[in-house]
């Protein structure tokens, strides 16, 4: 597979979150907002793509006995990096993501790649298919959080968009999309739309 | 050679684990101080903001730090009131002292209004001092349940320990849209200038569900669709103005007129 092909082909024809259908707990976590969602997304992609491209580095000398605990070890320390990283350089919005950057070690896509795809390929391709997954999870994240803070609290990026109106304005909030059941929808949307675009991800019954 | 002889596998892990560890905790060590920093400058930005200070959110370092100049950090005992000059106010961590048993108290059962469980001997209070050096306000570190996690926050009081001057929550879990508005500016401002405590500085201010009837003076607007919320943060600000709280602090502040201080 070609380098391009391994970057987009997660972002639309085999996106993480609406094709392989993971790391959704994330997505409902952390989309209230669309700046944390920015956050995460690019935390995400780190993630995924350095620690695809170290997993795929050493896969040669991990024994195939404990090679999902090596795997862990990998993604857990990529994962502490960032998060100190963002405490650091971006304090305010760290604060807001509390335990959710930690929790991308429990990301099911940083450790499907790291296991499906590192494991078998070279550190150059693996880190393009990190940043690729990573885009495919971020695609998804940022048009759950445009909706999810647009109809929530009128706001896009914390600016209003539509005045509310405890605020003086004439939008009364649907506090609803502040929830996590209402990212199930906007993620179930996404998907209805990206199947109806690309027929060939319909499943279809055995 | 096969990867899977006992051997190999030890030797692989522990050298995994070597590099990453390096790893984790030059990163921890090397970025200690940033952080520690951020955390300083949060707390003060929080601090000006309840207090009204600085009106903007993003406000950067050099304003806050110019801001907080008017801002001198004491220590009190809480049960007696007093200024406990020994103590560094710049060291002193009230969350970690109400969890170290030599350092809080038990408070029991119902005098326990703000679900806290157990709080530090000390507490940190804020003078903000005007032109000519004369108090202006004081500000109080307060805490307290809400319906989900504990609320952070600080509330500004005028030299006379009744009317407020402001409130605002620097750390809190509440549902965003809902309980999270006790961040919303507009609710924030109907704070300024009720009186928290009647004449005999017993505390009852009160967020009331729905509208506050005008002209109460200490009620505020309940926030909707948050009642446990709005309820915690009655409860935490009448606990912190209490008897059990900075109250004892509040009658000696009374009692010195401001003018000592």
């Amino acid at each position: 597979m070609s380098l391009k092909k391994t970057l987009f082909d997660p972002v639309f024809k085999n996106n993480p979150i609406a094709l392989q259908i993971l790391g959704i707990c994330s997505a409902l976590a952390v989309t209230t907002k669309l700046e944390a969602a920015v956050v995460m997304t690019i935390a995400v992609i780190l993630v995924t793509a350095f620690s695809s491209m170290f997993v795929s580095m050493i896969r040669n000398y991990i024994p195939s006995s404990i090679r999902i605990i090596a795997q862990m070890t990998v993604i857990a320390s990529m994962v502490i990096v960032t998060d100190q990283l963002l405490k650091a350089y971006v304090y305010d919005i760290a604060k807001s993501m509390s335990v959710y950057v930690g929790l991308i070690i429990t990301n099911c896509i940083v450790m499907g790649r790291a296991e499906g795809y590192a494991m078998k390929n070279g550190p150059v391709m693996s880190f393009m298919d990190g940043l690729g997954n990573g885009f495919g999870y971020g695609i998804v994240l940022l048009f759950v959080a445009f909706f999810r803070e647009l109809i929530g609290s009128g706001k896009l990026f914390g600016y209003p968009v539509m005045p509310l109106i405890n605020e003086g304005g004439w939008y009364q909030p649907n506090g609803m999309a502040l929830l996590s059941p209402s990212a199930f929808f906007l993620i179930g949307f996404f998907i209805w739309g990206l199947r109806a675009w690309k027929k060939d991800q319909v499943e279809h019954d055995a | 050679m096969s990867n899977d002889t006992v051997g190999k596998t030890l030797g692989v892990a522990a050298a995994l684990c070597i590099v990453c560890s390096i790893l984790v905790s030059t990163s921890a060590v090397k970025l200690k101080p940033l952080q520690t920093e951020n955390k300083k400058l949060d707390i003060k930005k929080n601090l000006l903001l309840a207090a009204k200070l600085i009106d903007n959110p993003n406000a950067t370092k050099a304003e806050i730090l110019k801001a907080y100049e008017s801002v001198e950090a004491k220590v009190v005992n809480l049960s007696t009131g007093e200024e406990v000059p020994e103590m560094d106010p710049e060291k002193f961590d009230a969350k970690k002292a109400s969890k170290d048993p030599g350092m809080s108290v038990r408070i029991n059962g119902d005098a326990d209004v703000a679900k806290i469980k157990t709080r530090a001997k000390y507490a940190k209070v804020y003078y903000v001092k005007g032109e000519g050096g004369a108090v202006d306000m004081i500000v109080l570190p307060v805490y307290g349940k809400g319906l989900w996690s504990t609320l952070y926050g600080f509330l500004a009081m005028a030299p006379d320990t009744r009317t407020i001057r402001g409130l605002g929550f620097y750390e809190h879990g509440e549902t965003p849209g809902l309980g999270g508005e006790v961040d919303n500016p507009n609710w924030k401002e109907k704070w300024v200038n009720k009186l928290a405590t009647d004449a005999n500085y017993q505390p009852v201010i009160t967020v009331v569900k729905g509208e506050a009837p005008s002209g109460a003076q200490s009620k505020i607007d309940g926030l909707s669709g948050a009642t446990l919320t709005s309820n915690g943060v009655t409860n935490l600000v009448q606990y912190w103005l209490g008897k059990d709280g900075f109250g004892p602090f509040l009658a000696k502040v009374r009692a010195q007129g401001g003018e000592s201080l």
